[in-house]
């Protein structure tokens, strides 16, 4: 990706033009999330005082406070559980699958490529009634094993769309090469296929996490009770609970973000560039 | 011997994936047309024929739903249109672009749950934007942005956008970065505005790009709002900010009734389908390079 430097010419909009534009976006998007992290360090105290001016002090009282709630803990377990779970299944069952798509000539390959693919744009709306119905037959509403299960297959059509159209632009003569060499086919998965899709393996991995990490309608439906509940159903909880203690409530936001942040940026270097390559390939 | 053992692979590679796709795709959009029938009282299940079809079509609420759906399809096209001017700026290396690429990609990283509840205080009657509106003086601007029927539903169109413009912006500057130089040189050369550069270049160069996004961008705005809705207004007030996936939530959910529902979801999944199709029948095939 070279890229030449472009002068600025007559009839381009101007250098100051295009600064004063940008920076006007950025503060729209910068801005909710510095009014949450402020009022967040905020005491209850400051914050009747001063609603919207900058902390008089940090206060950490918060975030010990939110920590302390009874079910906070518990339900950042329960996030880290389903989010852990569900990716890496689903990143599983995705690499078997896209190796058989990319690597084995069949007659119904491309259909069930494309078949899969045309799942990514149904909305999880349309199928959550019988699922409900089903999951409380066999007594999975209220449990681990329903939700994840869920996630997973929700997971699935991207993962194996993006992880496909990786393998396939891999050479054939190196699969080849090792096929010779006597190995067996899931060792050509483990050994080579793996290690060189690193990429889109951990743009899944980014994505797929923040999926499931901010997901809530199927939290909402599946996880009822108190001791199953996720960060993002907790929060709606928070927020009536703690309908009086704004500053309580944004540390409990801010804290929720906090890993998906760090997440994003420990995949940065790779989620933008596996991400294009694999939905835009020209 | 050799097909046999391919074929047994291939099986074996496969089935995992069929299953689970199987199970949350497949087993529940027939299920969920079947149930569209019937009237589902606990263990319940009979059928009723079109009953929950013509409810739903004598149903302000499901009709209203309906039209807000359509209307946010209209913020597709301001975002498309906002985030090309975006990632061409970015593109032509403004001073500070890295900077300026993260911060507006930061919106796509938060929950939109955390969002929610962030917005709803920032837009309340006695919230941070009144405040700055009163102190700038302009107190007409003041309104109860969440609170009024009339407002509510593009206050929460705004949220939408404000959430997904940076994931397009990304998109579309990652697509330009691979654009073939010499388009642009001798454009320059020929002494073509900026502006004309772009449209007759930059953007059918995108084409590939914009198309995806604005298949993505129409599925979310018309069947992924649910958490914005739940968090910022539970389709109120009245039914101002009412949608086709939250009409189907509250029905299935609150008032138990499943079957209307049902035939809710299918309604919507149909409209999804033929708004696909008739897009990719519009805008589709034509490869471009």
């Amino acid at each position: 990706m070279t890229f030449k430097n472009i002068k600025p010419r007559k009839n381009y909009p101007s250098l100051v033009t295009r600064q004063l534009l940008m920076l006007s976006l950025v503060v729209l998007s910068l801005f909710p999330v510095f009014f949450m992290v402020n009022t967040a360090l905020k005491s209850k105290e400051d914050y009747i005082e001063n609603r919207f001016g900058l902390p008089q002090g940090i206060s950490w009282q918060n975030f010990r406070e939110v920590f302390l709630g009874k079910d906070f803990a518990q339900w950042f377990l329960n996030s880290i559980l389903m989010t852990t779970v569900s990716v890496i299944v689903s990143l599983l069952i995705a690499l078997l699958a896209a190796f058989a798509l990319s690597r084995y000539k069949f007659k119904m390959r491309e259909g069930i490529l494309k078949f899969v693919i045309s799942l990514m744009m149904i909305s999880p709306v349309i199928m959550i009634i019988p699922l409900f119905v089903f999951m409380s037959k066999v007594q999975l509403t209220n449990s681990y094993i329903g939700i994840n299960l869920i996630y997973t297959g929700l997971l699935l059509p991207f993962s194996i769309y993006l992880l496909t159209t990786f393998f396939r632009s891999i050479p054939q003569s190196i699969i080849e090469s090792a096929y010779i060499d006597g190995c067996s086919s899931i060792r050509i998965l483990r050994n080579i296929l793996v290690p060189m899709s690193m990429p889109p393996i951990i743009t899944l991995i980014v994505i797929n996490a923040l999926w499931v990490w901010n997901e809530l309608l199927l939290a909402l439906i599946f996880l009822q009770k108190d001791q199953f509940k996720t960060l993002m159903t907790g929060i709606t909880v928070f927020k009536s609970r703690y309908n009086v203690n704004i500053p309580l409530t944004m540390m409990g936001l801010v804290i929720v973000t906090i890993p998906m942040v760090v997440i994003y940026f420990l995949g940065q270097k790779y989620f933008i560039r596996g991400l294009v390559s694999g939905s835009l390939k020209e | 011997m050799q097909l046999r053992r391919k074929f047994t692979e291939i099986t074996l590679y496969l089935i995992p994936a069929l299953a689970v796709i199987g199970f949350v795709y497949f087993f529940p959009l027939i299920k969920v047309v079947q149930y569209s029938f019937m009237r589902i009282k606990g263990t319940n299940f009979d059928y009723i024929g079109l009953t929950n079809y013509i409810n739903l079509f004598n149903n302000p609420k499901f009709i209203e739903g309906l039209k807000n759906s359509f209307l946010l399809l209209i913020s597709v096209p301001i975002i498309l249109v906002t985030a090309i001017f975006f990632a061409i700026l970015l593109y032509e290396r403004m001073g500070g672009w890295k900077l300026y690429r993260f911060t507006l990609f930061l919106p796509y990283i938060l929950a939109i749950p955390v969002v929610g509840v962030v917005f709803g205080y920032i837009f309340q009657l006695n919230g941070i934007l009144n405040f700055f509106l009163e102190k700038l003086g302009l107190e007409f601007l003041i309104n109860d942005w969440f609170g009024s029927s009339k407002l509510a539903l593009w206050t929460l169109m705004f949220v939408i956008m404000w959430k997904e413009i940076g994931f397009s912006i990304i998109l579309i500057f990652a697509r330009l970065l691979s654009i073939n130089q010499e388009l642009y040189e001798s454009a320059e050369i020929d002494g073509a505005s900026w502006i004309k550069k772009h449209i007759y270049i930059t953007i059918p160069q995108c084409r590939n790009v914009i198309s995806f996004l604005s298949v993505i961008l129409i599925i979310t705005m018309f069947a992924w709002v649910f958490n914005y809705v739940f968090t910022l207004t539970r389709g109120g007030p009245g039914n101002s900010t009412m949608v086709s996936e939250f009409y189907i939530f509250e029905t299935a959910f609150r008032d138990y009734n499943q079957g209307l529902g049902s035939a809710a979801a299918v309604i919507l999944f149909i409209i999804m389908l033929a708004m696909i199709f008739l897009y990719t029948k519009l805008f589709g095939k034509e490869e471009t390079d």
